[in-house]
């Protein structure tokens, strides 16, 4: 049976709570962006690009057995921390469940301020590829 | 005060009562006190500006121009002393050269647009620097594509200076204008604006100066920079957001057509035809932002109770001191090296994306900017992302370089 997106939330805010600095914080997001599945050279092009004012990011979906697989990259590491933590939750999931989804754990582990749809890393704009290539697997 | 190159500067107690007419600075932003260092986006406002804005709406509340009653009087006299002291701020010939604008970027379009109107013809050139902002190019993009004519471009070295042996070379009789700022907001150039208007006198070109880095920092007189147009923002030099100036000569300003239609600058009208008002008020549609204007008088007044001269010198010291002692850091490469600078430091840790360094600098209360700064074309040049850029004040002291230093410390080390 597969991990449900809230349980992989439930479990990213529970690892936070574990930081009580905002340095532990983002060594970890850091971290992460190490472990991000990578999106293939080839696939770096404008089509998978999420061009936000900062930092370039490049987002890939494909779906497999009705699963939705996200691959992605950038130029930031914060970002490639904050992505690959997106993909963690909603990467093997349904395009239903993932349009479905409400990211309360970006609120919670204290991500909000990344938001801003302007001028930002693109938190944003992640989330909503993200929903837009589920929902065209949907169709 | 100190003598000091036959200047009188502030000595270090007078620099921290200064510091301490800005309220903002107190802060403390995640667990730190506020290192603000984005000043070449926007300046902090001085208690005395914050008041004049109170004092407007508690006690001069009126529209300008119109009203015969008191109020009305007493806030058209105060909103055309702020003109008054814009003109000398700048070393104006006139009241009348002296137009009131939302900012720069309103000051910079209001001028595309009029002068393109009247004066640019297919096949024509407006001339733009590598360095601009964005403001003082796409405004240029648009009319020049508009009327059919062409943008040509002043090219730069790596150090970030115009190449201004290039200069003559681009200039030609279809050159109809030429628009240059007189600092870049991302590398800090002071670009040598009295020998380019010399150049463009002898061809009889106007030039319009992008000023609005350069106003907060240097003492501008637009006499002897010899130039036609001359645009600046309030809220980069302590006023109010939404007011700038534009200094133009009277000989183009009265050649140009009005850019917006409305109350204030017309003198007559009737469903034919209307007659426009005189200068400066052809030039000022609607009701004025009128608080901003007083605003930005007095932060005039706050700044030449200072003087251009010192505040040039102790912003030149703390420049100094953080390139100094970020220059020792593994990685650090100041980007922009022109041997004429404004405290502007932008610079890049190797390996390391402006963004990341950006935001970890944020969570120890430094604010800075990162990105390309709105001159994508600068950054192209470069072949760099952007920058981090830290830009000073005077009202920034000795201890905000060093928490920019441990900050950045940090940020290096968790990042590498």
């Amino acid at each position: 049976m597969n991990i449900s997106i809230d349980t992989l939330q439930n479990e990213i805010i529970e690892e936070f709570e574990l930081f009580d600095d905002w340095m532990d914080k983002y060594e970890h997001i850091v971290e992460m962006g190490k472990n991000l599945p990578v999106i293939n050279t080839e696939m770096k092009t404008d089509e998978h690009l999420i061009d936000g004012c900062q930092s370039k990011v490049w987002l890939a979906a494909r779906l497999e057995d009705g699963k939705v697989h996200f691959t992605a990259d950038s130029d930031a590491i914060i970002t490639k921390g904050i992505v690959s933590l997106l993909i963690r939750v909603l990467s093997n999931h349904s395009p239903a469940e993932i349009l479905n989804t409400d990211l309360y754990m970006i609120d919670r582990i204290g991500l909000a301020t990344h938001l801003s749809p302007t001028r930002s890393n693109g938190l944003l704009s992640m989330i909503n590829k993200m929903k837009s290539y589920a929902k065209a697997f949907i169709h | 005060m100190k003598l000091n190159n036959k200047i009188l500067l502030p000595d270090a107690s007078e620099w921290e009562r200064y510091r301490n007419d800005f309220p903002i600075l107190k802060k403390r932003i995640n667990g730190y006190p506020l290192v603000y260092l984005d000043n070449a986006a926007t300046s902090q406002k001085p208690r005395q500006v914050i008041q004049t804005i109170v004092d407007y709406y508690e006690t001069l509340n009126a529209n300008v121009h119109r009203g015969v009653h008191t109020l009305s009087q007493i806030s058209t006299d105060a909103f055309e002393q702020a003109r008054i002291k814009a003109q000398a701020f700048i070393n104006a010939e006139s009241h009348r050269e002296i137009i009131f604008t939302k900012g720069t970027s309103n000051a910079i379009n209001l001028v595309a647009y009029s002068f393109s109107r009247a004066f640019l013809s297919p096949g024509d050139e407006v001339l733009v620097s590598a360095l601009e902002h964005h403001s003082n190019i796409v405004p240029w993009q648009i009319v020049t594509k508009e009327r059919g004519a062409h943008l040509r471009i002043l090219p730069m070295n790596e150090k970030g200076e115009l190449l201004i042996g290039q200069f003559s070379n681009l200039i030609s009789d279809k050159t109809k204008i030429i628009a240059i700022s007189h600092v870049s907001n991302s590398l800090g150039t002071v670009n040598p604006i009295s020998e380019l208007t010399r150049i463009a006198r002898q061809h009889g070109i106007p030039v319009l100066i992008d000023g609005a880095q350069a106003v907060p920092h240097l003492k501008v007189d637009v006499q002897a920079l010899d130039c036609d147009f001359y645009c600046f923002s309030g809220h980069k030099m302590l006023g109010p957001t939404g007011i700038g100036i534009l200094f133009g000569k009277e000989e183009w300003l009265n050649k140009m057509p009005p850019f917006e239609g409305g109350g204030e600058m017309i003198q007559s009208v009737n469903y034919n035809d209307s007659t426009y008002n005189e200068l400066p008020f052809k030039f000022e549609a609607g009701t004025p932002h009128i608080e901003g204007a007083l605003g930005l008088a007095t932060a005039i007044d706050y700044l030449l109770h200072i003087g251009m001269d010192s505040i040039h010198q102790r912003e030149m010291f703390l420049y100094k001191l953080a390139l100094n002692r970020l220059s020792d850091l593994p990685g650090f490469k100041l980007v922009g090296s022109a041997s004429d600078k404004s405290p502007v430091l932008s610079f890049l840790i190797d390996g390391l994306h402006p963004y990341d360094v950006g935001v970890l600098l944020d969570k120890q209360g430094v604010a800075v900017r990162t990105g390309h700064h709105c001159t994508q074309p600068v950054m192209d040049f470069m072949q760099i992302p952007g920058t981090i850029r830290a830009s000073f004040s005077f009202y920034n002291n000795e201890d905000d370089v060093l928490q920019l230093e441990a900050a950045l410390k940090k940020a290096i080390q968790i990042l590498s």
